[in-house]
């Protein structure tokens, strides 16, 4: 049913609002076309009766309640899908945006997706080594697990991202069946091209579609670039049978368009005015992580969000960190100081790692040196807080000590090199070594066994 | 009749204009694919339902039906060792028929209804049951026997009783003539609506404590089967952990967990790991007395909100049949988030944070539906409830958490710096708190002597003293600190390290008897009360720590096996000796 309807009713930031429609559903994409002969695209996302309002990615700019006819397109939002799409650059709705031409679809599926069924679901236990020793060995990454990078402005999350994929070493990934998804949310361009020189640098370039949404890109466009990205994950990853590595940056650039789009819709703000609905719609990202029982493949989530003031507890990381299965903490601090990756120990965590590590994964002292290290490293804060009042003079020698074992933890075992590449291995028996500088009684997560065949002090 | 279409859509939440005849709360049918829907609100010009799934693609001018009845879940065999979604759709049946992604408007039993069951009768025709009272049982797992019970309102003689055999979920097994003579069919299953309580013959004191194996929690902060517990904490203080501790290892017969907005591979790791572990009393895997309820954070909302009185429907009726239920519902904060959403669809006056105004009274219903009673069968039967909240910014101060510790009695207190640190469970045992001590002392009494709580008072006074002790520390360093505040810092740390962190994933530790976990503070206050007399002698405390044991005591939960407690008394003597030699 091809009826254009002219004329708009009302216009109020990125929403308008179209009297008289029929036949209209819940989601249905809209074409509006305005009298100079462009083209926008919307989304209905609310309908009383024949009144609808319309969401529209590119923006209201130029529409007037008399130029613009809208025309129903009769389906809901929907990605393009091809194994084709492999090694392309699509704009942030999932639209080819590197002029190689139209992706021919194989497959049209809704952006939205639906739920993985609980009792389909793999429970994730085999783990990626990154060859990074923090994140090995403390906060261990699993297949088809959603670990976000809380970051700054300013700090070095993406060179941590591209290392990931960079040293990744996937169980069960050869070159034919790993690719990456890359979408860009309100990045500046000179991030995204560096995304795009690290990936070619490191030849995964061709294993990876790029979705950009740049910062000078349609707001609301920002808010499908997740969702085309995991619906293009989801089909290489259970259609074709790949190992997904979906690098999402910048969340809170996200949520502060879902925010905008909120506000504009005159819904009742949450804390800080992001929506009261921000959890289930960050979930609705997140959640699209994972393995299912009869496929190969899988979805492995790195979203990287940048906290406002450096503050854990802002919205966006603290809901981020209610639906992820953990995260990994930079530290303005550590980078001060001139450490990479400037990973804060102690507020970083994986919740799959229990399961994934141990006998048969890694090795069998991994999780009791883990915990001790952990415990560890958070008397060296003690001993340092207290020492910032009492001087370091001051301390008891046990404190002494553990400044001193906090120090060479710092410099060489959170410490490593961009293109350094530390084996598991490797990263447990430097964690073992820098332990053995405490004295045997501090080390009260570990069992005498272990502590007998590794403890060398 | 069927005139009722969609009006307005606006997210999950539907408008239907001009009056209609349903009424509050009723369960409909929206749309061609019949996607279940609750009535919420009703006004002369415009009803307003709620739907438990995805509204994309409905159309203004689809059909929504009645049916009459408010929203219910079916009771009856086949609950146990399935996983349910929000509104009682078993997940296994939705996977054979949709595959590995959930379809809206799946159409599934919610129970087996084609499985035969082993009914045995335990009535005859002529005898006078009244609501509740049992009339058949079924073996409905290994070690779960499911009585069958006259719904309530219903009640009379029998005039009617099939031969014990095999009979299917809707087959009638007993027919009962009420006092206007009517005759009523019994089945295997009945309905009954989530929102309302089932009825019970009386409610009981609740001074049976839940025994978890959990050494903070028995010991340090005890509940009562049949109380309320709240578990606050950010993220990655342990909420999940613990209530998996809970399901796994505290001794009610049926554990109920409610996943509720949570994570979809936590739901996996419950049902693969329960299905791999075995109930230490029956030696029957957990599942046969477990049933999970998954709606989990990319479900619907609307049947999130559903999805904890679907959870406390199910333990009622467990408990009606005389079995201590405990519900897990992890987590409470998502349900509270699912009304705050609902709510701002429904354009309602915000109070705090956005939250409905109501939230403090629906909070209050729910933790209401916990206790220990006396069921209608003239049994005893309880549930518990512990809910996970999740406060935003690991706040104690927001209303979720606020609201909750007002209707909960124990509050287990996560605390970021414990799990920082690695000190599992991260219980704060300065912030939590257990108000079931009188309830549960006498039980303690009868049933470990006197020492038990008494211990407990010792410890709790240790970790006062220390935790003052530690603000001056935090100022000075230890040094300055004379020789017995010394031995007060000394020991809670074996109390601390050596008691009340448990490791989970160790097979000894991961559950304690409440025997060892007497001797444990046993053993520990023997040394503390020993080490008093050297200190008293002025003897220096680096000569008693040189002895080591202290350090030896914070490893006893690994050294001694929970089945050899007598191990115990070489400690003791240990200790005396060590002890003797430097005096």
């Amino acid at each position: 049913m091809l009826i254009d309807y002219v004329g708009v009713k009302e216009i109020n930031g990125s929403l308008i609002v179209i009297d008289g429609v029929k036949g209209v559903s819940n989601e249905e994409i809209v074409d509006i076309r305005l009298d100079n002969g462009t083209v926008r695209q919307g989304r209905v996302v609310q309908i009383e009766g024949e009144r609808i309002v319309v969401q529209v990615f590119e923006g209201t700019r130029n529409i007037s309640l008399v130029n613009a006819k809208v025309r129903l397109s009769g389906h809901p939002m929907e990605q393009a899908l091809s194994p084709e799409i492999i090694g392309r650059v699509l704009d942030g709705a999932g639209r080819p945006a590197d002029g190689l031409g139209e992706i021919f679809p194989e497959k049209s599926r809704n952006i939205n997706g639906t739920p993985i069924n609980p009792v389909s679901r793999v429970y994730p236990t085999n783990y990626i080594n990154t060859g990074i020793s923090t994140i090995d060995t403390l906060m261990t990454l699993i297949r088809g697990q959603k670990l976000p990078i809380f970051s700054g402005s300013g700090m070095k999350h993406n060179d941590l991202a591209v290392q990931i994929v960079r040293q990744a070493r996937i169980s069960g990934a050869t070159e034919d069946n790993f690719c990456v998804v890359f979408a860009a949310m309100g990045v500046q361009k000179d991030v995204a091209e560096y995304f795009r020189k690290s990936f070619e640098e490191s030849g995964v370039l061709s294993h990876v579609v790029m979705l950009l949404n740049l910062s000078s890109d349609p707001i609301i466009e920002r808010t499908l670039t997740p969702r085309c990205a995991l619906t293009i994950a989801e089909y290489l990853a259970f259609d074709l049978d790949m190992h997904v590595l979906v690098i999402m940056t910048d969340m809170t650039s996200y949520a502060e368009a879902l925010r905008e789009f909120s506000s504009s819709k005159g819904e009742i703000p949450g804390r800080k005015g992001y929506p009261g609905y921000l959890y289930s719609d960050l979930a609705s990202i997140y959640e699209r992580a994972g393995m299912i029982k009869g496929h190969e493949g899988s979805v492995t989530q790195i979203p990287i969000l940048t906290m406002p003031n450096d503050d854990i507890t802002h919205p966006i990381p603290d809901l981020t960190g209610y639906i992820t299965e953990g995260q990994i903490t930079l530290d303005r601090a550590l980078q001060g100081q001139g450490y990479y990756p400037p990973v804060a120990v102690l507020p970083s965590l994986s919740r799959l790692m229990k399961d994934g590590i141990g006998e048969g994964f890694t090795r069998a002292d991994h999780q009791p040196l883990a915990n001790q290290l952990f415990a560890s490293y958070a008397k060296v804060i003690d001993a340092r807080s207290l020492a910032s009042v009492i001087g370091e003079e001051e301390l008891s020698p046990i404190d002494k000590k553990y400044m001193e074992f906090g120090k060479l933890f710092e410099t060489r075992f959170v410490n490593q090199g961009f293109t350094e590449d530390r084996d598991i291995t490797e990263s447990l028996d430097l964690g073992w070594e820098l332990l053995s500088t405490l004295p045997r009684s501090e080390l009260d997560r570990v069992d005498d066994e272990l502590l007998d065949k590794y403890y060398k002090g | 009749m069927n005139n009722n279409v969609i009006f307005g859509i606006n997210g999950p939440v539907i408008t239907i204009k001009g009056p209609t005849e349903f009424k509050m709360m009723e369960m409909v049918h929206v749309g061609e694919e019949n996607l279940v829907g609750e009535i919420i609100g009703i006004t002369d010009d415009y009803t307003t339902v709620q739907v438990y799934e995805e509204t994309t693609g409905l159309k203004p001018g689809d059909p929504i039906t009645g049916t009459g009845n408010p929203m219910n879940v079916l009771l009856g065999p086949g609950i146990l060792d399935n996983m349910f979604d929000g509104i009682e759709r078993p997940l296994k049946a939705i996977e054979k028929q949709s595959g590995a992604f959930i379809n809206r408007g799946s159409k599934v039993d919610n129970l087996d209804s084609d499985k035969l069951w082993d009914v045995t009768m335990k009535v005859k025709p002529g005898d006078k049951l009244s609501a509740g009272e049992i009339y058949a049982t079924i073996p409905e797992t290994r070690i779960i026997e499911h009585r069958l019970m006259v719904p309530p309102a219903i009640s009379g003689e029998i005039t009617e009783v099939m031969p014990d055999g095999q009979y299917k979920l809707f087959d009638t097994v007993a027919r009962i003539k009420d006092e206007y003579g009517n005759i009523h069919d019994l089945t295997l299953c009945q309905k009954w609506p989530i929102r309302y309580s089932r009825p019970i013959e009386q409610r009981l004191s609740t001074n049976v404590p839940l025994i978890t194996g959990q050494r903070t929690m028995d010991t340090m902060f005890p509940i009562a089967k049949g109380g309320t517990a709240a578990i606050p904490g950010g993220f990655g203080t342990g909420k999940t952990m613990n209530q998996h501790q809970l399901a796994k290892w505290s001794d009610a017969d049926i554990i109920v967990y409610v996943g509720c907005g949570e994570r979809g591979n936590e739901m996996s790791q419950v049902l693969e790991e329960f299905s791999g572990l075995v109930d230490p009393k029956s030696g029957r895997p957990m599942t046969d007395r477990t049933v999970l309820i998954a709606n989990t954070s990319n479900m619907p909302v609307a049947a999130r909100e559903a999805s904890i009185y679907t959870g406390i429907t199910l333990a009622e009726y467990y408990r009606d049949m005389g079995y201590d239920v405990a519900i897990m519902a992890d987590s409470t904060s998502r349900w509270a988030e699912a009304l705050r959403e609902i709510s701002g669809r429904l354009e309602e006056m915000p109070a705090e944070e956005g939250f409905p105004a109501y939230l403090p009274s629906r909070l209050a219903e729910f933790y209401e539906r916990a206790g220990r009673v006396k069921t209608l069968s003239h049994d005893n039967g309880s549930v518990t409830i512990i809910g996970a909240v999740s406060p935003q910014g690991a706040d104690f101060s927001e209303p979720v958490t606020q609201n909750t510790k007002r209707f909960t009695r124990v509050f287990w207190a996560l605390d970021k710096a414990l799990a920082y640190a690695r000190h599992y469970p991260a219980i704060n045992w300065m912030d939590s708190y257990s108000e079931y001590f009188n309830d549960l002392d006498p039980w303690f009494n009868e049933h470990l002597g006197s020492d038990f709580v008494e211990c407990r008072n010792r410890f709790s006074t240790i970790l006062q003293e220390e935790s003052a002790l530690m603000e001056i520390v935090k100022l000075i360093g230890s040094d300055v600190l004379p020789d017995d505040q010394k031995l007060v810092i000394e020991t809670a740390k074996v109390i601390r390290v050596g008691f009340l962190q448990q490791n989970a994933f160790h097979k000894e530790d991961t559950y304690v008897p409440l025997e060892k976990q007497l001797k444990m503070m046993q053993v520990i206050l023997h040394l503390y009360d020993k080490s008093k007399e050297v200190i008293a002698k002025e003897i220096p405390i680096s000569k008693l720590l040189a002895l080591g044991i202290f350090d030896k005591l914070t490893k006893i939960k690994y050294d001694i096996p929970n089945d050899k407690l007598e191990m115990f008394d070489d400690y003791n003597k240990e200790i005396d000796e060590k002890i003797d030699s430097i005096l």
